[in-house]
């Protein structure tokens, strides 16, 4: 049995999970459960999955070596290359995964909360790829700083809906696509973008972030003659890439790292609680209110964190660290500058934290797999604004 | 259930329909306003019981009203203690069930709330996002400090599991009106009627309708089938417009003669 096997049957990764959300979406998440199961052991399900991903999403992504970046620093650092996917990010596999369930399901209608834009972006390009309607939910803030993703989403066809309640960020969007969700649930399937939400999500999603774990298993033994890497590194903000990263090598020897950004670190500085439909880590006041993150990536502003990431970190299988805002814009042009990939700023923080610990927590020539979840474009004019370049 | 075995909360809507009354429920969001005073008038008004919100961050189960109440309420540095106490402070001569989102229960741990409930004396509790599969443990702790959890059933709840959610439901079954999150409709749902009708076929306690119910005549309309309404954002709509204890008093004067006309 593997450490990341399947939940309890009520969705519990050891204490951290569960379904916490209103009467009225119950039963959607029973069928979800069930159709999920059912379609994840269908081969002709998984095949469909799997043909899309590679003529479609342009799978298998590459493992690249960096070879300058792992001379100057000491360590020999791999990345695997969700960037290269298409719409940039992982965030295909996990929509393409839940677009075939909504057909599947008789559902016509997606939708779905994005922080970064990256999940509303590949969920409208999934929904244009089935023929199905998608409204997108995205708060205020963030359809400022990631103008070009919205721009994207409306050119796919999705209505882009901008959230003015709360912190007008990742949080919020979640709360109204939820609060949409109770009003059109006979027809409308919840695409949540991250290993978070009510039983079966946290799962589901996993299973589907999974794919970039295990190709990334096969190929970094293959470059390492048999080996695993020493380390296996990902960001963390709902926590699916690293999930599925983590997915492939939790049953050998690499530890595994996650990386939060500092002003948006639910395992490293919150306690347990529940909001968006699960019990998990999260940031909370002294009475339970939940507090707003604050991160210069809109993909990682967000207080909670998926549950199965509290539980890794509760038997310690995973350790979960941090990187500020200004390790993670230098680490993006350090990347940027000695291998010509330019990150995004979600995994630029799994960039800076190896830069910040090699030769300390991760010792001088330490083999480092780490995932690039996205590529940069996003946040170029940002990146722009804050080193005081004009464009 | 044997009367002497009925909390507070069942056990004052029951006599009211006993005698044949409709059941009135207004909501007030703890913490906006002279919400104090608001009860003492609804009260006065003819309300049964009072729904009190303790405002949460993340309200996943309200519209847009109730969102900003909790807002303003949070702003001006409403907690959860300080409700409780003002609450205990007032001594209302109905029962009172506070309404709030489960966090502030987890957070505060389910002993120390249920007795803070308890010592402030407070009948019920109504946890949105506490749904039965998850309640367990809750609805034992908050039992056993006589507390009576009040379950929601929605539309979509298949019957198996209505009956199920009415049998371990307390002081009274929340009928959900419609699917969606509470706030004001021109017209009350379809749904509204067939759910109160559902559970009336499943249950002898209480069963009111709340989400979506917005004036007397949807009031009186749903409560041909239910024994009653819960009213949340019509009225939270007149607090946040300025209306204060005077408008509070009027609005749940009128939902008061609409249900006693029938
Ligand atoms: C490129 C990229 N990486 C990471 C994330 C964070 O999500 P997760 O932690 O679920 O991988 C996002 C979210 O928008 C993203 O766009």
């Amino acid at each position: 049995m593997s450490i990341m096997g399947p939940p309890s049957a009520s969705g519990r990764f050891g204490e951290y999970g569960g379904r916490f959300v209103p009467e009225s979406l119950i039963p959607a998440c029973f069928e979800l459960e069930a159709v999920f199961n059912e379609a994840w052991g269908d081969p002709e399900f998984v095949g469909e999955y799997r043909r899309i991903l590679s003529e479609f999403g342009g799978r298998p992504t590459p493992v690249t070596e960096l070879r300058r970046f792992s001379e100057k620093f000491g360590v020999r650092v791999f990345l695997k290359r969700e960037d290269l996917a298409h719409t940039g990010s992982h965030k295909i596999n996990n929509v393409i995964g839940q677009a075939l369930l909504t057909r599947r399901m008789g559902k016509t209608r997606l939708i779905a909360e994005t922080g970064a834009g990256q999940h509303g972006v590949a969920t409208a390009t999934a929904a244009a790829l089935l023929g199905l309607e998608c409204v997108v939910y995205m708060g205020e803030v963030d359809v400022a700083r990631q103008a070009l993703n919205v721009f994207r989403m409306r050119l796919l066809g999705a209505s882009v809906v901008s959230v003015v309640s709360g912190s007008r960020t990742l949080k919020d969007a979640i709360n109204e696509a939820m609060r949409e969700w109770v009003a059109s649930v006979e027809t409308t399937h919840y695409c949540i973008g991250s290993v978070m939400g009510p039983h079966p999500y946290p799962y589901m999603v996993r299973e589907f972030q999974r794919i970039v774990g295990e190709e990334a298993l096969v190929q970094s033994k293959e470059i390492l003659d048999g080996q695993v890497p020493d380390y296996v590194i990902a960001c963390v903000g709902g926590g699916s890439n690293a999930a599925g990263t983590f997915a492939g090598f939790v049953d050998t020897t690499a530890k595994l790292v996650g990386v939060e950004p500092e002003g948006g670190a639910a395992i490293n500085r919150g306690i347990p609680g529940v909001v968006h439909g699960m019990r998990s880590n999260l940031l909370q006041d002294d009475v339970g209110q939940v507090l707003e993150a604050h991160s210069i990536s809109a993909g990682l502003d967000y207080p909670g964190v998926g549950p199965e990431h509290s539980y890794l970190a509760s038997i310690r299988r995973a350790s979960y660290v941090t990187a500020n805002d200004d390790e993670v814009l230098n680490a993006l042009q350090v990347l940027s500058k000695f291998e010509g990939i330019i990150p995004a700023l979600e995994p630029a923080h799994a960039i800076a934290y190896v830069i910040r610990e090699a030769g300390k927590e991760i010792p001088l020539g330490s083999t480092v797999l780490v995932t690039m979840s996205g590529r940069g474009d996003k946040d170029a004019e940002l990146v722009a604004q804050l080193l005081g370049d004009d464009v | 259930m044997p009367r002497e075995s009925l909390g507070r909360l069942e056990l004052a809507l029951t006599d009211k329909k006993m005698s044949g009354g409709k059941l009135l429920v207004p909501y007030v969001c703890g913490g906006l306003g002279d919400w104090v005073e608001t009860i003492h008038a609804i009260i006065e008004a003819g309300a049964d019981a009072v729904e009190v919100g303790i405002p949460f961050s993340d309200p996943i189960m309200d519209g847009p009203t109730i969102q900003e109440a909790a807002q303003k309420a949070l702003e001006a540095g409403t907690t959860p203690w300080q409700i409780l106490s003002e609450v205990r402070r007032a001594s209302f001569s109905v029962p009172i069930a506070v309404m709030t989102y489960y966090n502030i229960i987890h957070h505060a741990g389910h002993e120390r709330f249920a007795k803070e409930l308890e010592q402030c004396g407070i009948a019920g509790s109504i946890i949105p996002d506490l749904q039965l599969d998850e309640a367990t443990d809750w609805i034992r702790v908050s039992g056993e400090n006589r507390i009576e959890n009040v379950l929601l059933a929605a539309p979509s709840t298949p019957p198996e599991r209505l009956k199920r959610l009415a049998d371990n439901s307390r002081g009274f079954v929340y009928g959900v009106g419609r699917m969606g999150v509470t706030g004001e409709h021109a017209s009350l749902a379809d749904s509204a009627s067939e759910i109160a009708r559902r559970l009336k076929e499943c249950t002898e306690k209480p069963v009111l309708v709340g989400v979506g119910v917005s004036n007397a005549d949807q009031a009186a309309l749903v409560s041909r089938v239910s024994d009653g309404v819960i009213v949340g954002s019509a009225l939270v709509r007149r607090l946040l417009q300025g209306g204060g204890p005077q408008a509070a008093h009027d609005f749940v004067g009128e939902l008061r003669r609409g249900l006693d006309a029938g």
